[in-house]
């Protein structure tokens, strides 16, 4: 036994446990249970709501076990006359501003407050005064506020200071008149927000969205994957019947410890959007009808077959959103590739695809996601990740409070919940130039031995104490990772930025990583649901066409899966024109739009999340797998079924599976085991000059606008995080513009133009605009890069 | 200076930096006291929310740290209240001298009860919850920063009269 182990006594049971714990913590670990209200195992200790007292001996008074340190020794009693007095008492004292309110109360059920008057409180109540009332603030969309019925743990309060890194929730007031709350009337804006609904042990904070519309009784408790963003956070589903009611956090201390973010929890809604697609729907001569499957199935077929008789496969281009399965990737592949086409891809957003099969066999993360809490150094180069990940943000922070360094190289001045110790902010078209002085501080730091080519492509860059620090930093940690975030992995010259981070990494003996968009975008790369591989990362002899390719060929025929291509493509304006003139479009989808109706010709619905069993690989390699938690939506089917059909449609070989198990296992096997290695030899590709002039346009994707399910979560529609379809430019170029906040600009992007509402926005960089996507407003402007011009309208 | 703190005035911004340098650096929370009975003064003797933002932007806190300070001490009024504050002490040792005769007697001359503002803007009457510490001189109160002790209802007229 180590030293720092010692033995204590519980109720007659000896216990070791290391030394300075907390004796609840012993407790909890040993499945002794006292009673709590303010102590939570991921917050600091409060010891304010004092239910926890236990008798300890020697001791003359009792103790709260969440703020007692345990001793050698130390003989505890958590079930004795005394101590059930104590935590009485104290019940007493919670129970006598709380109302009475609980057959109207959300919480009711599962409440902890409830749960615990019914083991520790008195049946009748002496209290015969008024009762204290407090006023409720509106906190947003997302949490409703009974502030009455608060018990002043300060639970909500500890997780905005400690784990949010964004205090809004406080306790203001004192004594009798002590208000828990927000202060002014404001929406809290953390990404994280909903936690605090999970952790209010009573009825003071609850869903909004799910208000009134079950008892907890009546819920089953299932489990699923997040489908948002790369980190794949586990969640519980909790269903009526064959209804969604709402998603909470489930247990996974390696990915996403007890929290979700607020986009994973509350965009189930979009299940039951009235946008949602209920039958296979053709058009026939502009005209929508709703059809059986084998009607539709029909009519995809005798279309393609087209195509495939004539030789012309290669005008079949399929793009699918990598936010479907893994199996529904693969089959999409080998169904594309069984018809002859090698044009599939799911890098929607990206732009410069050249390295082929020089890439890594998938965007890893370089690391575990648990490792993120140890790290010293980490440098993000085109990331806002506290919206894109806010997973993989919470552990960063964690590692920033323990005091790692964290610095950054944007196009946006993005806020962080945690002091970032470097950061330079320039236009795109600047940040190979700002990563190239970086690695020359590196060179100079190090005295590194570096090849011809790297230093002569560095020999220009100018070195400023940013670098030099960034650099620095990075080297003098034991621990340290370059990271490329979605703006990166989307900037028109991303191989270029790759190749510089992969030898800032290198040279700084820092991992490199990739902060992947979509929950399964490894399991995309890895299905084969690209044009140069095949799954396991195999290599394609005959290359298809990438996204962009498939986009600027204007193919006569399109297979999309899970896609709207004008609000998720790079390219909007491109991917509206192509679909529009393409002879045909069939669209697997489980929503609707205007656009859609208007390009597509055969509409399929497919099931969402919470409606098939599936598969995801996270960001570090992780592979998830998941069962449907309610059957699908009126006509709906998973993906992987309608593909297995049309497999067999087509009449091709081995399209014959029983469950998507047995896809599973065959995608699988191709696969092996699931690893990558970022740090190959990289070498710099393409020259590291501006060729910039004019005003860049920069393009940033809001958390809650990332893929046709979250864009119909209408809560989450009603948060800030949602595009709005204005410019974004900061006070020097709209002054240069005579322009002010809410004009109206002249927005001009290569022949194209729209009307844009102007913001001032001073998180951009000199003469540059930024536009958020996937806005119907914008859609007819274009690419996410390159030169656009304003001026009033 | 960002836009938030620019309210605060030159004057108030001198005196916070006076007490920011009595604490450690990175402890700036300290001065918040200090910070809000200054924003209080430069205002006439309440705080506003802007104040309060300006002092959270001045000190590098978030703004709801400062609202529970401010809602918590009972020497800063986050409404508008009166040019001058009545605190009449009502703890035990004013209450047996008879504080409660004072405190109906000022209330019944300005026409405002405890805890109410004159409508000419000119006294409010605080509600004052602690002993002010004058026990000797009890009743005694405070207007403004000022103690007077051993009140009659005809002194409280003869003090009132001298304010403007
Ligand atoms: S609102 Fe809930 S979590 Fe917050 S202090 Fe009150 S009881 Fe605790
Ligand atoms: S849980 Fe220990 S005091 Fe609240
Ligand atoms: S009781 Fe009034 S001053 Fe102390």
């Amino acid at each position: 036994m180590s030293e720092d182990k010692i033995t204590i006594e519980v109720d007659g049971q000896t216990l070791t446990a290391n030394k300075g714990q907390m004796l609840i913590d012993v407790t909890d670990d040993n499945d002794i249970y006292v009673p709590r209200f303010c102590y939570h195992k991921k917050l600091s200790v409060a010891a304010n709501c004092r239910l926890c007292l236990v008798e300890i001996e020697k001791v003359p008074k009792l103790m709260p076990a969440c703020a007692t340190p345990v001793m050698d020794g130390m003989k505890v009693k958590t079930r004795t006359q005394a101590a059930f007095e104590g935590q009485k008492s104290i019940m007493e004292f919670l129970l006598i501003n709380h109302p009475l309110d609980c057959p109207i109360c959300d919480q009711g059920g599962e409440c902890e407050l409830q749960d615990l008057a019914m083991g520790y409180g008195n049946d009748v109540s002496r209290y015969q005064e008024k009762k204290r009332v407090v006023k409720d603030k509106n906190i947003g969309p997302l949490i409703q506020t009974d502030l009455t019925r608060c018990i002043h743990c300060t639970r909500c309060v500890r997780f905005g200071e400690e784990i949010a890194g964004l205090r809004e929730m406080g306790a203001t007031g004192r004594g009798e008149n002590m208000q828990i709350g927000t202060y002014i009337e404001k929406s809290v804006s953390s990404e994280m927000s909903g936690n605090i609904i999970d952790l209010c042990p009573v009825g003071a904070l609850t869903s909004k969205p799910f208000r009134y519309s079950a008892r907890s009784w009546e819920l089953v408790q299932k489990d699923a994957i997040a489908p948002h963003d790369s980190v794949g956070s586990n969640i519980h589903v909790h269903v009526k019947g064959n209804q969604v009611k709402r998603v909470v956090p489930a247990n996974n201390e390696s990915i996403n410890e007890v929290w979700i973010s607020d986009r994973d929890r509350f965009s189930y809604e979009a299940v039951y959007s009235d946008e949602r697609l209920k039958l296979p729907m053709v058009k026939e001569n502009g005209i929508w009808h709703e059809v059986d499957w084998e009607t539709a199935l029909d009519v995809v077929k005798n279309s393609l077959k087209v195509l495939v008789d004539s030789n012309e496969s290669d005008q079949i281009g399929t793009i699918a959103s990598a936010s479907s399965t893994l199996e529904e990737l693969y089959l999409l592949q080998k169904f594309i590739r069984g018809i002859g086409s090698n044009n599939i891809d799911s890098r929607l957003k990206q732009s410069h695809f050249a390295d082929k099969n020089a890439g890594p066999s998938f965007p890893y993360l370089g690391q575990s996601i648990s490792e993120f809490d140890a790290l010293q150094s980490a440098l993000l180069i085109g990331s806002n990740v506290r919206k894109d990940q806010p997973i993989i943000n919470h552990r960063l922070r964690k590692a920033v409070l323990h005091g790692a360094s964290v610095m950054a190289l944007n196009s946006v001045d993005y806020d962080f919940n945690f002091p970032v110790v470097a950061k330079s902010i320039v236009a795109p078209d600047l940040m190979p130039i700002e990563l190239a002085s970086i690695l020359k501080a590196l060179v100079e730091s190090t005295n590194a031995d570096v090849d011809k080519q790297i230093q002569q492509s560095i020999d220009k860059a100018i070195v400023s104490d940013v670098h030099r620090t960034i650099a620095v930093n990075l080297t003098d940690a034991d621990d340290a990772i370059v990271l490329l975030g979605n703006i990166a992995t989307a900037h028109p010259q991303f191989l270029l930025l790759r190749s510089l981070a992969g030898l800032i990494a290198k040279l700084s003996n820092s991992k490199l990583g990739y902060l992947s968009e979509s929950a399964n975008t490894s399991g995309a790369w890895l299905s084969g649901a690209l044009p140069h591989r095949l799954a396991g990362a195999k290599q394609q002899e005959n290359v298809g066409m990438n996204t962009l390719e498939m986009l600027e060929a204007q193919l006569k025929a399109y297979v999309l899966m899970g896609v709207e291509p004008e609000l998720d493509c790079y390219d909007s304006r491109l991917a509206r024109d192509a679909m529009k003139n393409a002879a045909f479009v069939v669209s697997l989808t489980a929503f609707r739009s205007e656009e859609m109706n208007d390009y597509a010709d055969v509409l399929l619905p497919i099931s969402v999340f919470t409606e098939t069993s599936g598969t995801y690989i996270n960001n570090e390699g992780t592979s998830q797998s998941f069962a449907g938690v309610v059957s699908p939506l009126a006509e709906a089917r998973p993906a992987w079924k309608v593909l297995r059909v049309l497999g067999n449609y087509f009449e091709l070989d081995g399209f014959d599976y029983q469950s998507s198990a047995d896809v599973l296992s065959e995608v699988m096997a191709e696969i092996g085991d699931i690893k990558c290695d970022n740090s190959e030899s990289w070498k710099i590709t393409g020259s590291i000059n501006s060729s910039a002039n004019g005003i860049q346009r920069i393009t940033e994707t809001p958390m809650n606008m990332i893929d046709p399910i979250s864009r119909r979560a209408v809560s989450l529609q009603k948060t800030d995080d949602v595009s709005d379809g204005a410019i974004h430019i900061n006070s020097a170029l709209a002054a240069k513009n005579k322009l002010t906040n809410d004009d109206s600009a002249n927005v001009e992007q290569d022949e194209s133009s729209a009307t844009l509402k102007v913001i001032i926005d001073d998180r951009v960089p000199d003469d540059c605009v930024l536009i958020q996507s996937a806005h119907p407003a914008q859609i007819s402007l274009g690419a996410s890069f390159g030169e656009i011009r304003i001026s009033k309208s | 200076m960002t836009e938030t703190t620019q309210i605060l005035t030159e004057h108030t911004r001198s005196e916070i930096d006076m007490w920011l340098k009595k604490y450690p650096e990175d402890k700036k929370q300290s001065a918040v006291l200090a910070a809000l009975r200054e924003a209080q003064h430069q205002n006439g003797g309440f705080l506003t929310t802007e104040l309060m933002d300006a002092v959270a932007a001045y000190l590098g806190l978030s703004n709801i740290a400062v609202y529970e300070v401010a809602s918590f001490y009972s020497m800063f009024e986050t409404e508008s209240v009166g040019r001058h504050s009545i605190s009449v002490c009502t703890n035990i040792s004013c209450m047996l001298m008879g504080s409660d005769t004072i405190v109906e007697h000022l209330e019944k001359k300005l026409g405002v009860k405890t805890g109410e503002s004159t409508k000419d803007g000119k006294f409010f009457i605080k509600v004052e919850e602690e002993c002010l510490a004058a026990c000797c001189g009890g009743p005694m109160m405070m207007i403004d920063h000022k103690y007077y002790e051993n009140l009659t209802p005809e002194r409280v007229d003869e003090i009132l009269d001298e304010f403007e």
